[in-house]
């Protein structure tokens, strides 16, 4: 049964610089990267190739020894120019010299009856093998997936209410058409349901309301009530020993195109945000584009942060930096770093705050978009107030609880308080407006790693 | 405020690392985040922006919660002094009583204060943290006008010592710091904090009709001699002094801060608005003690059980312990439901100690510091139950 829930708790995190529906080109970058950082519970990764290879489009670059057969491949195709390792040989960033005309590796095509009769274990083989599987992750840990596991559901999240969200269906753009195959192949690999959750606030795209063979759930409320972690909760809930898997929308037409076409296709409209950007849209680039090709002839300049990804998940790569495989955002805004005159308690109107103490008056203009800087507007402390971060995680978990018992290393306390429920994202909103300023989505990925390596 | 900033730089060498002041540096931070909130920026992971809030703001929203019961604890001083020594005087003459007795207890409690912890803060190499900012304030408002300030200085003390930093500083104590601090000079010099203290003489002499009963001392000597407590707060000496509405009101004497119960809910109403107390808290202790109240007046067995439930909102320091002392986030219950159970008992034992146990006549301290100890106890179930339920789901 398809279900309508309405979530009260969370925090829309109004900023200026939201994307507009618009096309643009990005500048010509000549160098992509493929980051083995972006895939979190990647632990021995090997290359397949080496500097001076050339490559197409799809062509695997490298491999996880604990998962021989997930192949990372290239978005581009040209040569590779550079192996970037950091400290005791990390391997960080595989470059790219991308050629002006991208050519494809070819995979095995099959028309939309084909899919029908498409087996799991075909599935299986040509999704790893076409550099589609990462986009399939992992509950509980949020890792990708591993293919010998049968997932109790998949759950698809097809909006997005971080702050200057993209608009999901948008940006499949040409990409639409195979959204549908996706979903049709990955029917294939549970024997439960595929849930695909739509905002129950807004007008359903087409490519959703028409998509055939899912479970169509409405969510409505303020953020985070996109994120998946936090629909799945309220539709099949995680328990120790469950497993789901959940694929982004772009993932899940990544995966139909290359059952129909046959190429391991990384192209993808990147949102443009952010209150220092001078014109907000959307690009139509690669996967790993260099994030300052983004911008055209106006990249943004003075003292700025560019972050791949959103503001609350987000990651600060430098304009130099590149946009990692999850990432369908680059956010610009500008850098913190300066003191303000009794900033602590000066009121202010200008100051986005979750909270209403003395001074804070943003409460007053919830609609106004806000500039928002990379100051903390505060200093560490230990936990003090209580009842806060329940009001910005819609789900039965008790947050404080949960990441004291992270903190005091009690393994029994995480499983029984929720621990399998959460991943980064859905604390980000805790981290944002916890006064005494504690790195709330670090504290949970360390307790990720103790009880998945337990 | 370059000027300011510069003299900060040109300090900041000599308590950095190899400086000559190493030790002192938590000092030097916390001195200059209270002048500029510091230049601090997000990591490269996790979020990239922060809410503008932080604790230094939340604290001093209590302590501005605070000021009207500070200013009309104040004048009621100085008018409570013309009363008993019978001169008729003008708001700025109470005022002015009023100062000379309240502000050296501010001063001595925040100074002491304030230098236990930042004598901690050097020793451990803690953050100095904005947490005593409320605390000196609290301690103050609850002490009587007459408090010798050497008594001031040892309870202050003691609560910051064995209170706060024992546990390992803010955010760690079990027990309400300020709470301590009275707790302290209740048991060690109970001759200072009961009896005649409520009302501050200076060097004048109260005329002679004059009596420092309390309504709760009536009430005590109700219980234990069967006096009639109704009959004796309207005999009281001065005519009208214990009407509903001047306890209310708080034209009386008492503890600095806590006579006033409309002070107190213009407290909560800042507190409640700001989001900074939590309401559950502070309805649910009026509701306890509302309930005792009229649980007594069912069982009726002498004057005081007899005394209607409303009065009991608004008498001893009910209202400013419900508002001010049971919300601190880190001694009170911190989960939502059961912040309801820990303010409700709060309100009921305050009532409970009040009426049946003379030998305390003010049940409030008591109840908020017993209900400290408990509130863990009453988190442990609730989250038990949590762990429960998803235990439940995972059979199903």
């Amino acid at each position: 049964m398809s279900k309508t829930i309405k979530l009260k708790r969370g925090f829309d995190i109004n900023l200026a610089g939201k994307p507009e529906k618009k096309i643009s080109e990005s500048s010509h970058s000549e160098t992509y990267a493929l980051k083995p950082t972006d895939f979190i519970n990647m632990s021995r990764p090997k290359l397949l190739v080496k500097e001076g290879d050339t490559v197409k489009a799809g062509t695997a670059m490298l491999y996880d020894k604990m998962s021989e057969g997930v192949k990372y491949c290239s978005p581009v195709s040209g040569e590779v120019v550079e192996i970037k390792r950091g400290e005791k040989r990390k391997l960080l960033e595989i470059k790219i010299l991308a050629d002006k005309e991208v050519v494809f590796e070819k995979f095995k095509t099959f028309s939309t009856s084909d899919l029908a009769n498409l087996s799991k274990e075909e599935a299986l083989e040509q999704m790893q093998a076409g550099g589609v599987w990462p986009n399939i992750i992992q509950r509980p840990f949020g890792i990708v997936a591993n293919a010998e596991d049968t997932p109790k559901a998949i759950f698809i999240s097809a909006f997005d209410t971080n702050p200057l969200a993209p608009d999901v269906a948008f940006q499949l753009g040409d990409k639409e058409k195979f959204f549908q195959a996706g979903l049709d192949v990955l029917r294939k690999l549970t024997p439960g349901k595929v849930h695909l959750n739509i905002n129950g606030q807004a007008e359903v795209p087409q490519v959703f309301a028409q998509a055939n063979g899912v479970e169509l759930n409405k969510f409505s409320g303020p953020h985070p009530a996109g994120n998946v972690g936090v629909q799945i909760h309220h539709l099949d809930p995680i328990s120790k020993k469950d497993i789901v898997w959940t694929v982004a929308p772009y993932g899940v037409a990544q995966i139909g195109q290359l059952f129909l076409e046959g190429k391991y296709d990384a192209s993808k409209l990147v949102a443009v945000t952010g209150s220092e950007v001078k014109n907000p849209g959307y690009v139509k680039t690669y996967s790993g584009v260099m994030l300052e090709k983004l911008f055209g002839s106006e990249v943004p300049t003075g003292h700025l942060r560019f972050i791949a990804g959103n503001p609350l998940t987000g990651e600060n790569c430098g304009k130099a930096g590149y946009l990692g495989y999850y990432h369908n955002q680059v956010t610009v805004i500008p850098e913190g770093d300066y003191e303000e005159f009794l900033g602590w308690i000066k009121p202010s109107t200008k100051k986005l705050s979750f909270h209403k103490a003395i001074g804070l008056l943003s409460f007053l203009n919830r609609g106004k978009e806000y500039t928002v800087d990379t100051n903390t507007h505060g200093e560490d402390r230990p936990f003090v107030v209580s009842g806060e971060f329940e009001k910005v995680l819609p789900m039965d978990i008790l947050p404080t609880y949960l990441f004291k018992a992270i903190i005091s290393e009690d393994y029994d306390d995480m499983e029984a308080l929720g621990i399998f429920e959460l991943i980064e994202e859905d604390v980000a909103l805790c981290e944002f407006i916890d006064p005494s300023k504690n790195e709330i989505q670090k504290i949970l990925r360390e307790g990720i790693e103790m009880i998945k390596n337990s | 405020m370059k000027p300011l900033q510069n003299l900060f730089d040109k300090l900041k060498p000599n308590f950095e690392k190899g400086g000559k002041w190493e030790k002192f540096y938590t000092l030097y931070e916390g001195h200059r985040t209270i002048a500029f909130a510091p230049d601090l920026t997000t990591g490269n992971k996790g979020t990239q922006i922060k809410d503008a809030v932080d604790l230094k703001r939340i604290m001093i929203t209590v302590v501005i919660a605070m000021i009207p019961a500070l200013l009309f604890g104040m004048w009621n001083v100085g008018h409570q002094h013309f009363i008993s020594v019978g001169e008729d005087a003008v708001l700025l003459d109470k005022l002015l009583i009023g100062a000379i007795a309240v502000v050296p207890i501010l001063i001595v409690s925040y100074s002491v204060g304030l230098l236990t912890e930042f004598t901690f803060c050097v020793i451990r190499n803690h953050p100095i943290s904005e947490g005593y900012l409320v605390t000196g304030m609290l301690i103050a408002l609850i002490m009587p006008p007459t408090i010798p300030l050497w008594q001031v200085a040892l309870a202050t003390i003691f609560a910051v010592v064995i209170g706060k930093e024992a546990f390992g500083g803010t955010g760690m104590n079990i027990l309400n710091v300020a709470l301590t601090a009275r707790a302290f000079l209740y048991f060690a010099y109970p001759s200072n904090i009961s009896g005649e203290v409520w009302t501050y003489f200076g060097d004048k002499q109260p005329v002679d009709a004059y009596s420092g009963a309390t309504v709760l001392a009536y009430g005590a000597t109700a219980v234990s001699n069967g006096t009639n407590m109704m009959a004796d707060m309207s005999a009281h000496w001065y005519d009208g002094m214990y009407s509903f509405w001047n306890l209310f009101m708080g034209l009386i004497p008492g503890s600095i801060g806590e006579t006033s119960t409309l002070m107190c809910l213009i407290g909560a109403v800042i507190l409640i608005g700001t989001g900074v107390g939590s309401w559950k808290i502070i309805a649910s202790v009026f509701g306890g003690a509302y309930f005792m109240g009229v649980v007594f007046n069912l069982v009726g067995s002498n004057s005081y059980m007899e005394l209607p439930a409303e009065y009991h909102l608004v008498i001893g320091g009910l209202a400013f312990g419900a508002v001010f002392m049971a919300t601190d986030p880190v001694s009170a219950a911190q989960t939502e439901v059961g912040k309801w159970i820990y303010g409700f008992l709060i309100g009921l034992l305050t009532v409970l100690i009040r009426v049946v146990n003379p030998a305390y006549p003010e049940g409030i301290m008591l109840a908020i510091l017993f209900m400290n100890v408990f509130a863990p106890l009453i988190d442990y179930y609730v989250v038990d139950a949590n762990k429960k339920r998803r235990l439940k789901r995972a059979t199903v």
